[in-house]
């Protein structure tokens, strides 16, 4: 697929996660509008996932660790048909099968229950585990936050990855520098994230999550790896397409007003 | 009764032949092996046996992934660890998405000994018991925990098996049958009816044979703590004019408060509840300990005594 055409999906995405949060008039945008260029090249080159196959375990994987950020999944499922698109505006309402935090038992093409931060990168590493074990070539993926690195889990799941191996896990560093309470350096540095990850055995790919070229370069190299775990370290912008959300930690978990999407949507229009 | 043989010790039996068995049983373990008695299946399958090392909270998401993944994962530590530290863990990674997890608690409750309060989870029952989704299970010698462990495996979802440390007398011969959910009538008496769990099993009968001149208690092994057999307490407060609950856990959200729950809503009668009365232990030896925080035999046949 030309780089072009998954732009055009990314802007895709990047519409649903607004008209989501704004229809729930909650939820979290910014960390999701970061992520949507990686995960929107994940999905449509390497996930290969269906409506033949979303619900076998005999296919490549996706914890979205920072499982805040359910838009952006949400809003590729959409995107891919594998949630009908007027489903998004029951997000976060009542009754729906898109809860605020992803749930695995109501989206069949939702890999992991996630939102408690830390959890799922270590969910990301028993699956990786378990295909090993199986002696099938299933690759597992894992998007987490810069300011999820806080956590104390992460680390040891990340000891966990190098030390059986999981050559077919690729994690995700979604490094937008913003957490809720603001920048992750003055709540409490994660940073060098780079030298820690190779610190504790990965492979690691520093890239420009908006970059495409990058993007799909670093996930092609992550799948030539051998003998240890991926981490592509990503810097990102939060809130990243419209121009009054980027860069503003007070876009973390705040959804936008009409008058806000509408803004935005025209935006993203004029792309 | 003289042939003692911990829980945990029946549990690595069960585990080294389950994985050989059943393909689709992976086991984990936190640098306990030797101790939770998983090192069996280890050694009995190599490649179905994870050692995640010093890691409970990252042992229950790898679990959760492997299950999510297809695999029937048996996850052990000990209580304090696998209920108490990685909680949260347990609740949103394993039974918030309804998987396939088999957590085998080994020392739990006073009766891990020496190691102290640190070590002694008296929580873990009404811990495990409040998350939606989780089974909760305690058998009381090794024929009853070989059966519990391999029926879990037949068991959908999440199950919480609680196990001790400190060997116990066979209440059972082969010819036992656990059934799920349901209590097991031991033996079958008057007035008073007595529910226990665990190693409390053995001494509610110990404490019933040194009444037997002045006492004839029903005694109930209640195996199952969740879900609850409430048709058969039901029917044993429409029979029994007190009901008295025995456990080596928390008076306060462990089986007598499980059972108190079916009593208050269905048949209310009184009921005794006899358990660590909402204190930490100490180091002692098991026996020690049980005699100090009122859990022994000479213990519960007191408290009998005084509802003559």
């Amino acid at each position: 697929m030309e780089i072009k055409q998954l732009q055009k999906h990314a802007t895709n995405v990047r519409r649903n996660i607004l008209k989501m949060t704004n229809s729930a008039n909650s939820g979290h945008p910014g960390g999701s509008m970061s992520a949507a260029d990686i995960v929107t090249v994940l999905y449509y080159k390497y996930m290969n996932i269906n409506k033949d196959n979303e619900a076998s375990n005999d296919r490549n994987k996706f914890v979205l660790s920072k499982g805040h950020a359910s838009p952006v999944l949400f809003s590729i499922l959409i995107e891919l048909g594998l949630i009908p698109e007027e489903e998004l505006y029951t997000f976060r309402k009542i009754n729906s099968r898109l809860q605020g935090h992803p749930n695995m038992n109501y989206v069949a093409a939702v890999d992991m229950s996630t939102g408690s931060l830390g959890q799922g990168i270590s969910t990301a590493v028993g699956m990786a585990l378990s295909n090993k074990i199986k002696q099938n070539d299933y690759r597992v993926y894992s998007l987490l936050g810069d300011g999820e690195l806080q956590e104390g889990q992460v680390w040891e799941a990340f000891m966990s990855a190098s030390h059986y191996k999981l050559d077919n896990l690729c994690v995700i560093v979604d490094n937008n520098d913003l957490q809720i309470d603001g920048d992750v350096r003055v709540v409490m540095n994660p940073h060098p994230i780079d030298e820690k990850l190779s610190a504790f055995g990965f492979e690691v790919i520093k890239i420009d999550g908006h970059n495409y070229d990058e993007i799909i370069n670093a996930f092609e190299k992550a799948k030539t790896i051998k003998g240890k775990p991926t981490a592509i370290v990503a810097k990102t912008i939060k809130g990243k397409g419209v121009s009054f959300m980027e860069n503003q930690a007070s876009w973390h978990g705040v959804a936008p007003n009409k008058e806000q999407l509408e803004a935005a949507l025209k935006e993203l229009d004029n792309e | 009764m003289s042939n003692k043989i911990a829980t945990r010790e029946a549990y690595g039996k069960a585990i080294a032949e389950l994985v050989v068995e059943k393909d689709n049983v992976v086991v984990l373990d936190a640098d306990l092996s030797k101790s939770t008695k998983t090192y069996d299946a280890k050694a009995a399958r190599s490649d179905r046996h994870f050692n995640l090392g010093i890691q409970e909270a990252n042992m229950m998401g790898v679990a959760a992934g492997m299950a999510a993944n297809g695999l029937c994962v048996y996850a052990s530590s000990f209580a304090m660890f696998a209920a108490g530290r990685a909680f949260e863990q347990v609740r949103n990674s394993i039974c918030y998405p309804k998987l396939n997890v088999k957590i085998c608690a080994t020392h739990s409750g006073i009766s891990l000994g020496e190691d102290g309060a640190s070590h002694q989870s008296v929580e873990d029952i009404a811990l495990m018991r409040s998350i939606p989704n989780m089974k909760v299970f305690q058998p009381c010698d090794a024929i009853e925990t070989m059966q519990i462990v391999k029926a879990v495996s037949e068991i959908e979802g999440p199950c919480y098996v609680r196990l001790g440390r400190v060997g116990v007398e066979q209440v059972y011969d082969s010819s036992y049958k656990f059934v799920y959910g349901k209590g097991n009538v031991i033996r079958k008496g008057e007035k008073i009816a007595i529910i226990a769990t665990g190693l409390e099993v053995q001494e509610s009968l110990k404490a019933c044979d040194m009444l037997k001149d002045k006492l004839n208690p029903t005694v109930v092994n209640m195996a199952t703590i969740k879900p609850i057999d409430k048709d058969l307490i039901i029917e044993l407060a429409k029979t029994h004019s007190v009901i008295v609950t025995v456990e080596e856990h928390n008076v306060l959200g462990g089986l007598g408060s499980a059972v108190a729950e079916v009593l208050t809503q269905n048949y209310p009668i009184k009921q005794v509840f006899i358990g660590i009365n909402d204190t930490f232990g100490e180091s002692g030896t098991p026996a020690s300990l049980l005699e100090k925080y009122g859990v022994d035999a000479k213990a519960i046949a007191k408290k009998l005594e005084e509802l003559i």
